[in-house]
């Protein structure tokens, strides 16, 4: 099948683009969470909305009221992930590890109490993208100009803050706000990720790209703006190679991902020995 | 004149243990204040009081006259810590941006950089003598680089008061002597307030105008004239240990 013919399916434009918002937003976020070791509260994160959408589903919502639905509860959840982390001195991960299980539990329990969503939901384990409706490409591009934008204007905050907390603070920043808006903004974002690579994927397209961006990066804004290129071209090639060979998307994108990773890992040895 | 800093009956600890008890000083704007003390002594929290990533438990600290839990003005301020807390050598920030970081103490929301910006990160990098290695990565520098790349940083807003905490620990002896002619000459020429952490009392008396001397609580603060005179002090340390103090070559 050629490009052409692909692209003139509906569902692949939207996945295309969908696809591509999405993956931006994962790479710039995955920069900043990488580097200050939170990388697994997008999984955590995803485990919780695996519940949230159990919960949307017990009340019987489906496709883009189910997202609309769920976004506050991430919401909450990522801002508990936090609180716990801070009021009940436990460290971060195993703030994430206590919410991520809690989510979880919660999704099997409503699936086991309402016997009858059990495929509809764990289709959501694994995501379609090339399944993304109109109306749920209009919530993600809505969602990914307010990430972005979030991004944006934070940016020195949150690069001071991730590059040493304590000098963040010492120039008057805020950290703990800033703490909040990053984790914010990665939870709108897995909300979105689940449709792409589904909700056991998700943490694999925040840190893959974001990883294999810091192996070349030579510079802060480099390394953003190359891990947004990977997760773009990573994000494109596998709906593309899933399409026309019949595979499952998200694991075909963390694959590639994966691929990529080992291409950069390769590159930054070969340009350290010349 | 409102004093650089002053602290009125501080105490500060962690999880129960006091690691500052009823501290009190002042800080005339153009001093060099050496803060010295064994282990323990409470260094690295007064630091971190007067700077507010710790709050007090009891007690307050002023900055410029301004209680500091309304201070705002922190690009009067310039900090250097020993090293970075959870240094990763493959950050990927460049000289120029780690300086420039510099500039948004004080700053505004949205806190954007501005030409002026440009200009101070560049003029500060001339004077630390780091322009040429602008684009290279803040993780492949040698510890004495970084640790200039940070002092840039710091002095990037040309800070009425600097606070350096232990800045040399980790830096072979020529490149710490140049780093305290540094910190000495900024005292001098731009009368530049000046708080050191140090362990190493026997150098800083050839550098500091002054010697605050904790633990715990302050056994000592005032020039160093008055302390090697100081009979109290010659029975707190010993003859030998005030000699060594004294000893200002």
């Amino acid at each position: 099948m050629n490009i052409t013919e692909m692209l003139s399916y509906g569902f692949m434009q939207r996945a295309l683009i969908g696809g591509s918002l999405i993956a931006i937003l994962c790479s710039v976020l995955g920069i900043f969470l990488v580097l200050r070791r939170l990388s697994l509260i997008g999984d955590g994160l995803a485990h919780v909305t695996f519940g949230s959408v159990a919960l949307a589903m017990f009340f019987r919502l489906q496709s883009v009221y189910l997202t609309l639905a769920i976004i506050p509860i991430v919401l909450a959840c990522a801002m508990g992930i936090l609180k716990l982390a801070q009021k009940a001195k436990i460290y971060g991960d195993a703030a994430i590890g206590i919410v991520s299980a809690l989510g979880i539990a919660t999704g099997v329990m409503l699936a086991s109490i309402a016997g009858g969503f059990n495929v509809d939901l764990f289709s959501y384990l694994f995501g379609n993208i090339l399944s993304i409706t109109s109306s749920e490409l209009i919530i993600a591009a809505v969602l990914f100009v307010i990430v972005i934008t979030g991004v944006c204007i934070f940016y020195n905050d949150l690069f001071a803050s991730t590059f040493d907390e304590e000098l963040a603070k010492s120039s008057g920043i805020d950290t703990d706000r800033i703490n909040a808006v990053l984790v914010l903004l990665t939870a709108l974002t897995v909300v979105l990720a689940m449709k792409v690579v589904g909700i056991m994927l998700i943490s694999a397209l925040l840190i893959l790209p974001a990883v294999s961006a810091l192996q070349i990066a030579k510079g802060f804004k480099t390394a953003i703006v190359c891990a947004a290129c990977i997760g773009v071209c990573t994000v494109v090639v596998g709906i593309s190679l899933s399409f026309s060979m019949n595979l499952p998307t998200g694991a075909t994108i963390v694959i590639i991902n994966f691929l990529t990773f080992l291409c950069a890992f390769a590159a930054r040895n070969v340009l350290r020995r010349s | 004149m409102n004093a650089a800093l002053s602290a009125k009956n501080l105490c500060a600890g962690y999880h129960g243990s006091e690691a500052l008890k009823d501290v009190s000083f002042s800080v005339t704007p153009g001093d060099y204040i050496g803060i010295c003390g064994p282990n323990g002594s409470g260094k690295s929290t007064l630091v971190k009081v007067i700077l507010g990533l710790l709050p007090p438990t009891t007690g307050e600290v002023s900055l410029f006259g301004t209680p500091q839990s309304q201070f705002k003005q922190w690009q009067r301020i310039g900090y250097l810590p020993q090293g970075l807390q959870f240094f990763n050598p493959h950050f990927p920030a460049t000289v120029d941006e780690v300086v420039r970081l510099g500039r948004l103490a004080g700053k505004r929301f949205p806190k954007r950089f501005s030409r002026e910006d440009a200009l101070a990160v560049e003029r500060t990098m001339e004077w630390m003598g780091i322009s040429h290695i602008r684009g290279s990565m803040i993780g492949e520098l040698s510890g004495g680089l970084r640790q200039r790349v940070l002092l840039a940083r710091a002095l990037v807003n040309d800070p009425e008061l600097v606070v350096l905490d232990e800045p040399t620990t980790a830096l072979d002896p020529e490149t710490r002597e140049n780093f305290y002619k540094i910190i000495y000459e900024m005292n001098r020429e731009k009368k530049v307030t000046v708080l050191l952490v140090t362990h190493d009392s026997a150098t800083i008396g050839k550098y500091a105008s002054h010697l605050l001397y904790l633990d715990k609580q302050v056994i000592f603060y005032g020039n160093f004239d008055d302390f090697c005179n100081s009979t109290e002090m010659t029975g707190f340390f010993g003859e030998h240990g005030q000699h060594l103090v004294c000893h200002r070559h």
